[in-house]
Order: C-alpha cells, then sequence, then structure tokens
C-alpha cells in the first residue's frame, strides 16, 4: 500500500486549497462574488436542461428557471416511448463492456512495457504511442468497410471494436506502473508466482487510483460517443443514448419539453456519478491530463 | 520444455504472450485501417461499383472544390477562436478560484460540472436557447427586457459563434483543472522571495506565473487545438435539419468527411478528405509546439 499511497498526496497535494488563510477584505469579497455568478452561469445549460424536462407544454417557453407545476409526465411518456429505455441500456452495456476491456488491457500492455526487457520492446511502444497521432476521422472509413465484410455492421461488437484498447490508457498505465518498485515483482517471483499472477495480485492493486482515472475517462468517452456509433448503428433499436437523442431530436414536431427530456436522460447518469466521487474524479482527471 | 528456458528466455516468452493480441489489434484495427484509408484516398469508389485508381484525381478535385475552401477556413475559424477564447477564461477563473480558500470546493465544481455532460444532448439544449421567439431562452430574456431579437443559428455569421459557444463551455472545467494544478507546483519560495524584494502582483504574473506554467499552457493549447479541428458533435446536431448551414457557413471539415462518406458515399473523395484532416492535425500541432517550447 506504501506505493498507492506515495502516488495520493502529490495529486492531493495539487487539489488542496493552498490559499493563505487572511481576514476577509473588500476585494476577497468582491473576487469570490464574480467567481460565484461565473459558476452559476456554467451550470445554467444544465438547470435549464432539467427545468424543462419538469415543465408542462404550456410552461416551457416561460423564462422562469423553478417550474410552477413540476411534472415527471415527460418522463414517464419519454420512457413509456421505449426507444429511450433500450438506448440507455446500449449505452450503459457498450461503455461498461469498451471500460473493462481497456483496463485489462491497457494495464497489460503498460505493465508489459514497464516491467519487462525483450527483443522488440522499444518498437512496440514507439507503434503504439504513434497511432496517438491518428485521428479517429481518418479510421471511420476502413472500420465502415471493415464492419460491412465481417457483418458487424448494427451490432455492439460493431460500436466497440474500436475502443477495446486506447494508446492514451497504455501510456498512461506505463506511467504508472513505473512507481511499483522493481523488488515487489522480484520477490512475487521469488514466492512462486508466475507473470499473470504477478501483474494481478501484486502491481494491479498499487496503481488503483490510475485504474480509476482510466475507468472514468473510457466511460465517459464510450457514454458520450457520437460520430462512430452514428455510422455503424442502423436500426433504431441499436442506437447508443447520443445517436438516438440526435434522431429523436430531428423528428418532425417534437416538443422542446421532450428533446429537454431526453437530454436529461443521456446526461444525468454522469453528472450524479460525478457528484457522489467529486474529489476522486477530480484527482483522476488531474492524472490523467498531466501524466497521459 | 518451459522449464529448461532460462529466467531472461522465460520473460522473453510472458511479455509477447501478454502481448500477442493487443499487438493484433493495433495491426488490425489501428495500422492497417491507417493505410487503407490512404490507398482508398487515391480510388473512387462508391461502395457498390469496382473500386478504380484514380491517381491524385480526388486530391485535385478537393483543391478547385470551393466548398472545400469554405470548410477549411470554417474549421480555422473554429480554431483561432475558440483556443485563445477559452484559454484566457480558463486562466484568468483558475488564477483567481486559486486564490480563494472560501467554498472553494463548491465553486470548482460548479466550473467543472459542464465538462461531465454529453456533447450531443447540451448541443441540444444550446439549440433550444438560440431558437427565436416565442421558443427559444436567449430571445425570449431579449424580449422581456426590450431588446430586439437575434437571428443566432439561422444567420450566416452569428451561427459558427454561436455553434462554437457550447464547445467552449464544455471544455472549461477541465482546463480550469488542469490550470489549478499547474499553478499549484509552482513552488510557494519563488512567490515569497518576489514579495520580499516588493514586486507587485503584475510582474509576478508575467515574471515568475506565466514562465513557469508553460508546459501547462502548451498541453491545454495543443490538446484543445485539437479538439476545436475535429469539431462535429454541435455542428452536427444544431444543424440537423440543414447540416453545416446555413449555406455551408457552419460546416467543419470532419462534417464534411462524413457527408461526403455516408450521404454521397463518395468514399475515395472522402478518404482524401481524411488525409488532409490527418496533415492539418499534424502540422498545427508541430507548429504549437514548436513556436511555444521555443520562447
Amino acid at each position: 500500500m506504501t506505493v498507492a499511497d506515495s502516488i495520493r498526496p502529490t495529486s492531493d497535494a495539487l487539489l488542496s486549497v493552498t490559499a493563505p488563510k487572511r481576514p476577509a477584505n473588500m476585494g476577497q469579497i468582491i473576487r469570490w462574488l464574480l467567481l460565484f455568478l461565473g459558476g452559476v452561469a456554467m451550470v445554467m445549460p444544465i438547470a435549464y436542461m432539467i427545468s424543462t424536462s419538469l415543465k408542462w407544454p404550456h410552461e416551457v417557453y416561460n423564462v422562469n428557471l423553478i417550474p410552477d407545476e413540476p411534472t415527471i409526465e415527460n418522463y414517464t411518456y419519454v420512457l413509456e416511448d421505449g426507444r429511450f429505455y433500450h438506448w440507455f441500456v446500449n449505452s450503459l452495456v457498450i461503455a461498461t463492456l469498451t471500460t473493462v476491456s481497456n483496463i485489462l488491457f491497457d494495464s497489460l500492455v503498460g505493465y508489459t512495457l514497464c516491467k519487462f526487457r525483450f527483443p522488440g520492446r522499444y518498437i512496440i511502444f514507439i507503434a503504439i504511442l504513434s497511432t496517438l497521432m491518428i485521428p479517429t476521422e481518418m479510421l471511420v472509413i476502413p472500420w465502415y468497410l471493415m464492419s460491412q465484410q465481417f457483418g458487424w455492421l448494427d451490432s455492439y461488437w460493431g460500436i466497440m471494436f474500436p475502443g477495446l484498447m486506447t494508446a492514451f490508457g497504455t501510456f498512461l498505465m506505463k506511467q504508472f506502473f513505473e512507481t511499483v518498485p522493481d523488488d515487489f515483482i522480484e520477490a512475487a517471483r521469488i514466492d512462486g508466482l508466475n507473470e499473470l499472477q504477478i501483474w494481478w495480485t501484486v502491481a494491479m492493486p498499487l496503481v488503483k487510483p490510475a485504474l480509476a482515472a482510466l475507468a472514468i475517462f473510457v466511460f465517459l468517452g464510450n457514454w458520450t460517443a457520437f460520430i462512430w456509433p452514428l455510422i455503424v448503428a442502423n436500426s433504431v433499436d441499436m442506437y447508443t443514448l447520443p445517436v438516438g437523442l440526435s434522431s429523436f431530436g430531428d423528428e418532425a414536431d417534437v416538443a422542446w419539453e421532450l428533446i429537454m427530456t431526453g437530454a436529461a436522460i443521456s446526461t444525468l447518469p454522469t453528472l450524479v456519478v460525478f457528484l457522489i466521487f467529486q474529489r476522486f474524479i477530480i484527482r483522476g482527471v488531474v492524472m490523467a491530463g498531466l501524466k497521459g | 520444455m518451459y522449464k529448461s528456458l532460462t529466467i531472461r528466455q522465460k520473460q522473453i516468452v510472458w511479455a509477447w504472450g501478454f502481448l500477442a493480441l493487443p499487438v493484433l489489434f493495433y495491426t488490425v484495427i489501428r495500422f492497417y485501417p491507417t493505410g487503407n484509408a490512404i490507398l482508398i484516398s487515391f480510388q473512387n469508389w462508391n461502395l457498390l461499383g469496382t473500386r478504380t485508381w484514380a491517381g491524385f484525381d480526388n486530391y485535385i478535385k478537393l483543391f478547385n472544390d470551393p466548398v472545400f475552401w469554405k470548410v477549411f477556413a470554417n474549421t480555422f475559424k473554429y480554431l483561432l477562436i475558440g483556443t485563445p477564447l477559452s484559454l484566457l477564461i480558463s486562466f484568468i477563473i483558475a488564477y483567481h478560484l486559486d486564490q480563494l480558500r472560501f467554498m472553494h470546493g463548491f465553486l470548482r465544481m460548479l466550473y467543472f460540472l459542464p465538462f461531465m455532460t454529453s456533447a450531443v444532448a447540451m448541443a441540444w439544449v444550446w439549440r433550444w436557447f438560440y431558437q427565436p421567439v416565442p421558443t427559444g431562452l436567449f430571445n425570449n430574456l431579449l424580449a422581456s427586457v426590450g431588446i430586439g431579437q437575434i437571428a443566432f443559428l439561422n444567420s450566416t455569421t452569428n451561427a459558427l459563434p454561436a455553434i462554437l459557444a457550447p464547445a467552449i463551455w464544455a471544455g472549461l472545467g477541465f482546463q480550469i483543472i488542469i490550470f489549478m494544478a499547474g499553478l499549484r507546483s509552482i513552488p510557494k519560495s519563488y512567490y515569497e522571495a518576489a514579495r520580499i524584494d516588493g514586486v507587485g502582483w503584475w510582474t509576478i504574473l508575467w515574471e515568475i506565473t506565466l514562465p513557469l506554467l508553460k508546459p501547462t499552457i502548451v498541453f491545454i493549447v495543443v490538446f484543445s487545438s485539437i479538439g476545436f479541428l475535429r469539431i462535429f458533435d454541435h455542428v452536427f446536431n444544431m444543424t440537423t435539419n440543414n447540416p453545416g448551414g446555413p449555406l455551408n457557413s457552419t460546416k467543419p471539415l470532419v462534417l464534411m468527411i462524413y457527408d461526403t462518406a455516408f450521404s454521397s458515399f463518395d468514399m475515395g473523395y472522402a478518404a482524401a478528405q481524411t488525409v488532409v484532416l490527418f496533415t492539418v492535425l499534424l502540422v498545427v500541432s508541430l507548429v504549437q509546439l514548436r513556436i511555444l517550447r521555443d520562447k
């Protein structure tokens, strides 16, 4: 546990409040008020999305933030329609499976590149790193042709396969395995553990904070992913939430309060998770941003 | 047989065993498609017919296409407005937030929250904001204080900044957090020394804070530039009735690629556009790294 603890203070220090304690003066109060107003403005779009999703049709175009008579009618309507339920499940399954795959493979590759000495190590590292420069948009056409050829169109596998491993995750994990002392691994080897057991039972528990950071990034990225699912998912039942919301909003005569309800359904889960694990997630973002 | 290997040989076997599947993945899902995209850019292909060699025809067609130059200019407008503006706003907020104790975590949460939203969902929210009266929030607010209406998404001049606004908004939280981490990593002793010497805050900002923040600034500039050059979700969702409109005034390169490939099924032409996008991203990143490192 010493290693995990030694990582934590650095990222914690980056988040702790370091401003000196001093008596509140006028300047500080004005600064606080301005920042507070700015922060309120930042969350206004989210607040209006939620507020409108709770309004009756006749109240929607009223600019007040708090609905006069809040209702969950829009949610019942949208969920009874069934499509959003499908899309929610699709997004959840796809984002979860992709996250698990990245956690396993990115850390396995990062660990191997960090802790093993073998011919080809440097070339593999450079090759994986170089894929960071290739934009997804350049690959969607070949991916589409590949999916068409192998019958992957319109399936979970088709939506997921491009993201099962990422160079970003591999690089992040490699950086963090550097903090695991080689002595630990050597000791485990002497104890008779095989390399797979050493990776899973010795090294992995020591980089838990990094794994959590990776999980947050991959899950959020896949939950909100748009262009590839838009291309590869053709039938309404296979849409993910963003693709579904996009087609739902584009239907003729669909009411704005229903679009806002759909938008709220697709964005509230990540917001709630954030509010619960706030400190933890911000720390993860800092770690991933600075190390990745 | 495995038992007879030396420790070093065993390590090599394990390493390649661990890497077998990932190497296959990166070869088939990353490298082969990259080569394939470049190959297709030299071919004519509409998905149904046969593939024929086209030489540089797709590239020549692209450079003679007025829509491409319009799109190219739009893409750089997103970059040249989006990156400096988001950098400036996020630095100002991070700089001041860093010097406050009272409800620090709460304020930080407010600024970070938009980063956790889905771009598609928020694009629809902002699209609603921009609607004309009696629908849209902004125009309703303007009407309630008696100011004239503004055409946001229907105007060829206002639509691009209107679409850029939510893209900047969504990225601010991340940049603020990274800036604050950068500010924390500057040793306190530097500031104390400057204060003892009686240096003013403006000089401290320009002589100590900003130079020491340079790695953070480089990271944010490169990272956000790549994001703005690849803008798609916001544009697509805020202009679904006429993608990239009005009159192509908001269309970025990625939307042109999407249309060419998956509406016109002109795969060769679309592949040539992706090669151009790749080149633009590479050149812009390298130029930024060169300029920012030298200074």
